[in-house]
């Protein structure tokens, strides 16, 4: 038995495995955020949401006929339908290449840079026979710098659709999203430099390993993790402010600003591209909450360790252990914070107004860059005084 | 904080507002404050009114609540019953006569009864055409006709929305209709 379970989980099969079930759940969580969406702003703003689109228990199942299940919440489906029948309108001016690449350039690097998310814990001992699986689709030791790499190419996507669409408004946008998103990549890779300074790696995996097998500070009744929030809380403030830039939400959602661009890069954009758009967006939302749960948040580690009192305990996740029940609390963690920071996200999107364009740009260039850089560097002194030998490690 | 009237504000401090302090330049204990704003609102009750499942009807016989239509509100008519039962109109043809949009169709016949010499054979309002002017209500000199704050029921076809005699009186009863206080 263990031998042809050895045989059968060889490096294709589990990563292939492993990036059909992520790219499958993504792309199953962000109808879920879409329905989360419309709900959280709807009850902030005194309001219902959808309501109507819901599986109902038939009538004939006596008490509970009727009752509707989670109101709403075929609404995403609904809509999908919809978008799938509309009309694909191309502008006479379009630049056809670009135009149909736009939608495509927006998705595809962001499921790519999916890939480097550690979304459970390091070893696994895949249904015990002995084959130790690393519960990330593609392990690779400078992870971090490749998952900026490819996830910058996002960008090309909003700049190629806006571009090819041949019209002014998204033209206007396409200039701005490029604009401020290599502004806010500039703060955020700063931020994250100094996290990577303190962990004294490029791997994501050990950023998580960092985080969930030390102690922060024993504070008495409570004793904090060693996640990075913590010990960088500056560069987690700056990365979590640029992150809302990269993702394009609401503080700074320069490049679909209706009130001036009409509907910004997607303006003419119809049916399906205009869902593969929406699509990229939710999908790069998620990309950037795993990213800051990973590496502020202590990725899958729990808050607490597996000595605490009762069902706290044995909710923990060990990092040393490696049967499969483990696995399945890490990964339940990691979804968990991940959860949070996207709601996090929608809350900020329904409290906080627009800023304006130079607003976006002072907060970018003159306050979160130099921000930024006087924390890598008082990272690299405190490194220095505190741990001479080695940082991290 | 600025005014919305104020052009650049960033570069002109001066005028009706002070300089902005370091902590309201950060923006952070302002986004605080506006997401408590929002947490609180989440878990305070929403104001939307199911309809047409709740209808105004259910608010407006309960206490006055949030989106009751307003009980002056001028919506679909009534012909009012005397205490026998029978409809107080005269058929005078004054409301037909006051009517701007011509929405009103009264056909008179002879009384059977002795206290008036002649009724409506044919009593139409045309629910499409109608204005909701409420010009009807003050021309009868019998009190016959009378608007309520009902509003109109969506129907599939337009003879539908053409009320005849029967419609415009049962709608009267005023269990199911408040009545619209008088003047």
């Amino acid at each position: 038995m263990e031998s042809v379970l050895q045989l059968l989980f060889t490096d294709p099969v589990i990563g292939l495995i492993k990036g059909l079930l992520v790219i499958g759940v993504v792309l199953q969580i962000v109808p879920l955020l879409i329905y989360l969406e419309r709900k959280l702003s709807a009850y902030m703003q005194g309001r219902l949401g959808p309501n109507r689109v819901n599986f109902v228990v038939p009538y004939a199942v006596p008490g509970l006929g009727g009752l509707r299940l989670v109101p709403g919440s075929l609404q995403p489906l609904a809509d999908a339908i919809k978008l799938a029948f509309k009309e694909e309108i191309i502008p006479k001016d379009a630049d056809k290449l670009l135009w149909y690449l736009g939608p495509f350039l927006a998705f595809f690097p962001i499921a790519t840079a999916l890939a480097f998310i550690p979304f459970g814990i390091n070893h696994w001992d895949a249904l015990g026979s002995g084959v130790i699986v690393d519960l990330r689709v593609c392990s690779v030791p400078i992870s971090v710098l490749l998952l900026f790499a490819i996830s910058s190419l996002g960008v090309y996507g909003i700049a190629a659709g806006g571009w090819g669409s041949g019209s002014k408004y998204p033209l206007m946008a396409a200039v701005r999203a490029s604009a401020q998103m290599i502004s806010y990549e500039v703060s955020m890779g700063i931020a994250v430099l100094a996290a990577m300074a303190t962990v004294g790696s490029v791997d994501l995996q050990q950023f998580v390993v960092h985080q969930a097998t030390q102690d922060f500070v024993d504070l008495g009744f409570l004793t904090l993790p060693n996640w990075l929030v913590f010990s960088q809380p500056l560069a987690a403030l700056i990365f979590l402010v640029a992150m809302f830039a990269e993702n394009n939400r609401l503080p700074f959602d320069m490049p679909e600003c209706e009130p001036e661009l009409v509907g910004g890069f997607h303006t003419e954009y119809s049916g399906l591209k205009f869902a593969l758009f929406f699509l990229g967006e939710y999908a790069a939302m998620i990309l950037m909450c795993s990213l800051f749960v990973t590496i502020f948040l202590g990725g899958w580690g729990s808050f607490w360790d597996t000595d605490a009192w009762g069902v706290f305990g044995w909710v923990a996740v060990d990092p040393h252990a490696t049967d499969g029940i483990n696995a399945i609390k890490s990964h339940l963690w990691f979804m968990a914070k991940v959860m949070a920071i996207l709601c996090f996200q929608i809350w900020i999107r329904w409290t906080l107004p627009r800023f304006r364009y130079d607003q976006l740009m002072n907060i970018g260039w003159k306050v979160l860059v130099p921000l930024a850089l006087g924390n890598l560097v008082l990272t690299a002194i405190a490194g220095y005084f505190l741990n001479p030998i080695g940082v991290g490690q | 904080m600025s005014a919305p009237h104020t052009p650049a504000p960033q570069d002109a401090p001066e005028g009706d507002h002070p300089p902005l302090t370091a902590s309201e330049k950060s923006y952070l204990p302002s986004i605080v404050k506006g997401i408590g704003i929002t947490l609180q609102r989440f878990f305070k009750p929403n104001f939307t009114v199911q309809y047409p499942e709740v209808g105004p009807y259910d608010y407006a016989a309960q206490d006055r609540a949030i989106g009751e239509v307003n009980p002056r509100h001028r919506g679909e008519h009534i012909l009012v019953k005397d205490e026998q039962g029978r409809e107080k109109c005269v058929a005078c043809l004054l409301c037909m006569a006051a009517c701007p949009a011509l929405c009103i169709h009264i056909e008179p016949e002879p009384a059977p009864w002795d206290d008036r010499e002649r009724r409506p054979k044919v009593f139409e309002i045309d629910m499409l055409r109608c204005i909701y002017c409420g010009y009807c209500e003050e021309a009868c000199p019998c009190d016959a006709i009378r608007l309520t704050p009902k509003l109109y029921t969506p129907t599939t076809s337009r003879t539908e929305r053409v009320y005849d005699k029967e419609r415009l009186l049962e709608n009267n009863p005023e269990a199911q209709v408040p009545q619209r206080p008088r003047k």
